[in-house]
């Protein structure tokens, strides 16, 4: 009886333990519910623009709507003047060049380039009025673009080519009636279209954001949270929160889920663990370009060609240019696995004059830091670019070509098709030594993607990396991770002793048995 | 023959449990390590985990029970009959010749076994869950973690308790074909049960030895 009540005591023991266990693992989330709440409250506008009397006239240019608007918010020109939008560059702080100020102004891209010489065209996404070869004064408030980011009208459009003016056909008078809180088509316009056309660039920002599903964005989804991107991007005096690693180097000022998520959003702790090393965006955006193509693949070696004395494109099936004169050859793709790396939140980059070390292997244009045993490093996901582009073998630097221009002649090589013209103006104009010579290298650029984030059903699971082989981490190899990794002697030997085991107590048992047998009969 | 009762019913129960949890945790451990593919990754890692604390709990009691009751003295290694006994399983075995160790309650273990466990005891078992303890509470480098320890990485605690596992499964193996060596194929197993066992009586034992020195 006693061992009895002993031994029931133990399992009740053990029992408890167990659900101890079990319960201190639940952690209460952040409520999804309190988010909720928090964004499907209306914003009230605190004014009401068509209703001021400075508004409700004829505005006979964009730089009147501008003045007007300083009129009564009389200080906030300053504010924009301070910001990246305005100036294209922000300071940053880079290990090995110290303080640069990193824009396009110095920076490379392997899509269109560089802005410099083309900034007529590049302008239209620009804040600003007048942004041209012939420079720019980026004192002169009234040159501010206020209608880009504040027209709710709909209607305001910038021109094509003309150094960021706006559409002459506007009504003004409307728009500036119209003004408010930055909506995602204000954004969208310019940051769904970056590097040319639809989903380009980024590969996570394209323009079915403009209305987008639950299963493209459950954030910004019209029938779920339906968010828009300054609700992220939060904005305090024209400062925006978040940068893209193409031009920033610094791990400050970026926009990240924890903000409204915490770094512990699971039921489960060991998933919130996860959090310390790996990014948000890596389990949650398990594809890119859902719904359309991005660029992958860009080769400005083969551009150039014409048809008839004329340039020329070709499409695929999905009506996404493969190839285009002024541009050369693309590769695209869609619903992508992205590549992962891990990123400390610093970047390097390749700047304007840089010396190129090595034209054996890819150069890359904007190098995001990290290791697995760097204190802040996450694994990411990220789209590679690559690209040819055109550099000077003698100078051994890459070449700032002048791409636009209003007419042929000029030199531009949109319009007169000669690498060595077009590169001779743009190495003048940025002061920079050409050669006579060129050629083409291969570039890369690497795009995190932390955008169309997926409901948590199409997240990743364990298995996607917890993998022998070809899981989603198989290129990172610099840690131990639990179900790839193993060390291949301990398995060699350890296999070998079991079996040895297993042979040898075969061999045992059966001449056991085969012994009992003959005993047996010895006996009788 | 003769019946002698040689486990007593905690015995017999941390015996059991710790079968029942070392095959569970076998099992979850290995799909965790990619061998095996069972309970799904994430549930094999939960599961591993809830086991590996109903093993610690039931260790800490097993200690407890060792010490207060003396048994761990049947740990302390013996060689005085070490190679009878290795003599028995090379070959005495296959003759049918009586077990050179006198299996009673105070001494249950023949200088084999008290080898085999106390190395189970004092090596195997504290690597498993020394370097198990620091799987569960590892934390990146630098983050929160055992940052006094400075370990940078999950893969020597990883390797240790995957050296320790294997270990183990070369262990029960064994154990369980050497279950079948006692007075009869099942006497061990019936013993472990029931807490008695079936052993050869003495006259018994006279008889075999006469016979096989007779050979």
């Amino acid at each position: 009886m006693k061992k009895i009540i002993l031994t029931l005591t133990f399992l009740g023991l053990v029992v408890i333990s167990f659900v101890i266990v079990i319960r201190s693992s639940t952690y209460n989330p952040p409520q999804v519910e309190d988010l909720r709440e928090k964004y499907t409250k209306k914003r009230i506008s605190s004014v009401d623009h068509s209703r001021f009397a400075v508004l409700d006239r004829n505005f006979q240019s964009p730089q009147q709507v501008t003045a007007t608007c300083i009129s009564c918010h009389t200080e906030r020109h300053k504010e924009v003047i301070n910001s990246s939008h305005w100036n294209w560059e922000r300071p940053e702080y880079i290990d090995g060049k110290g303080i640069v100020y990193l824009g396009k102004k110095n920076a490379v891209n392997n899509f269109c380039i560089g802005t410099q010489t083309n900034e007529q065209a590049c302008a239209k996404c620009h804040i600003g009025f007048g942004m041209s070869e012939q420079g720019f004064s980026f004192t002169d408030s009234t040159n501010i673009d206020c209608m880009v980011c504040h027209d709710n009208s709909g209607s305001y459009v910038k021109a094509n080519n003309k150094a960021g003016y706006p559409d002459p056909a506007l009504n003004l008078n409307t728009i500036a009636q119209h003004i408010g809180r930055p909506t995602r088509d204000n954004c969208g316009v310019c940051h769904f279209y970056g590097g040319g056309g639809n989903n380009v660039k980024h590969g996570d920002l394209d323009m079915e954001m403009f209305q987008p599903d639950r299963d493209l964005d459950v954030h910004m989804a019209t029938n779920g949270a339906d968010l828009v991107c300054v609700d992220c991007h939060e904005t305090e005096k024209h400062q925006i929160k978040g940068k893209v690693y193409s031009l920033a180097s610094m791990n400050v000022n970026r926009s990240t889920c924890e903000q409204c998520h915490t770094e512990r959003p699971h039921a489960d702790e060991i998933t919130n663990e996860h959090t310390i090393k790996v990014a948000c965006q890596t389990c949650h955006i398990p594809v890119y370009a859902k719904a359309n193509s991005t660029k992958l693949y860009w080769d400005w070696s083969t551009a150039g060609k014409l048809q008839n004395g004329k340039p020329y494109t070709e499409e695929d099936s999905l009506g996404n240019h493969t190839y285009m004169s002024i541009k050369g050859s693309f590769q695209w793709g869609n619903n992508l696995e992205p590549d992962y790396i891990w990123f400390d939140g610093t970047a390097d980059h390749y700047l304007l004059g840089d010396k190129i070390q090595d034209t054996t292997k890819a150069l890359v244009l904007n190098q995001l830091n990290g290791s697995y045993d760097k204190r802040n490093a996450q694994i990411i996901p990220v789209k590679i670019h690559k690209a040819k582009q055109i550099y000077d073998p003698v100078n051994m630097h890459l070449i700032q070509p002048n791409l636009y221009a209003a007419q042929a002649g000029e030199g531009a090589f949109w319009k007169d098709f000669d690498w060595s013209r077009a590169s001779e103006i743009g190495m003048k104009k940025i002061g920079l030594p050409y050669s006579g010579q060129y050629a083409f290298i291969e570039t890369q650029m690497f795009w995190p993607i932390n955008h169309q984030v997926s409901p948590k059903e199409e997240s990743l699971k364990c298995v996607d990396c917890h993998v022998r082989e070809n899981g989603r981490l198989a290129g990172l190899t610099d840690f131990y991770m639990p179900g790839r990794d193993f060390n291949p002697w301990v398995e060699k030997i350890g296999a070998a002793v079991i079996l040895f085991s297993l042979l040898g107590i075969l061999v045992h048992g059966s001449v056991r048995i085969a012994m009992s047998f003959k005993n047996k009969k010895r006996d009788q | 023959m003769k019946k002698v009762f040689i486990y007593r019913s905690f015995e017999r129960f941390w015996h059991w449990a710790q079968a029942v949890l070392i095959f569970f945790l076998m099992l979850s451990g290995f799909e965790i390590h990619g061998t095996v593919s069972f309970f799904g990754f994430e549930n094999a890692v939960k599961y591993h985990n809830v086991a590996a604390w109903a093993f610690m709990i039931l260790i800490v009691f097993a200690v407890f029970w060792h010490f207060t009751t003396g048994e761990w003295k049947q740990y302390v290694p013996s060689f005085q009959n070490l190679k009878a006994q290795l003599d028995f399983y090379l070959f005495g075995i296959f003759r049918n010749a009586p077990h050179p160790t006198k299996k009673t309650v105070l001494s249950k273990l023949n200088p084999l076994q008290r080898l085999t466990y106390l190395g189970l005891k004092v090596l195997v078992i504290p690597i498993m869950v020394i370097s198990g303890i620091l799987y569960m509470l590892y934390r990146y480098p630098q983050k929160d973690g055992i940052i006094a320890l400075n370990v940078d990485g999950l893969e020597l605690i990883a390797i240790l308790h995957t050296i320790g596992a294997l270990m183990l499964v070369a262990f029960v193996v064994v154990h369980v074909y050497l279950m079948t060596t006692g007075h009869t194929a099942l006497s061990n197993l019936q013993a472990m049960l029931t807490g008695y066992e079936e052993l050869e009586d003495d006259e018994t034992v006279a008889k075999k030895t006469n016979t096989v020195t007779s050979i």
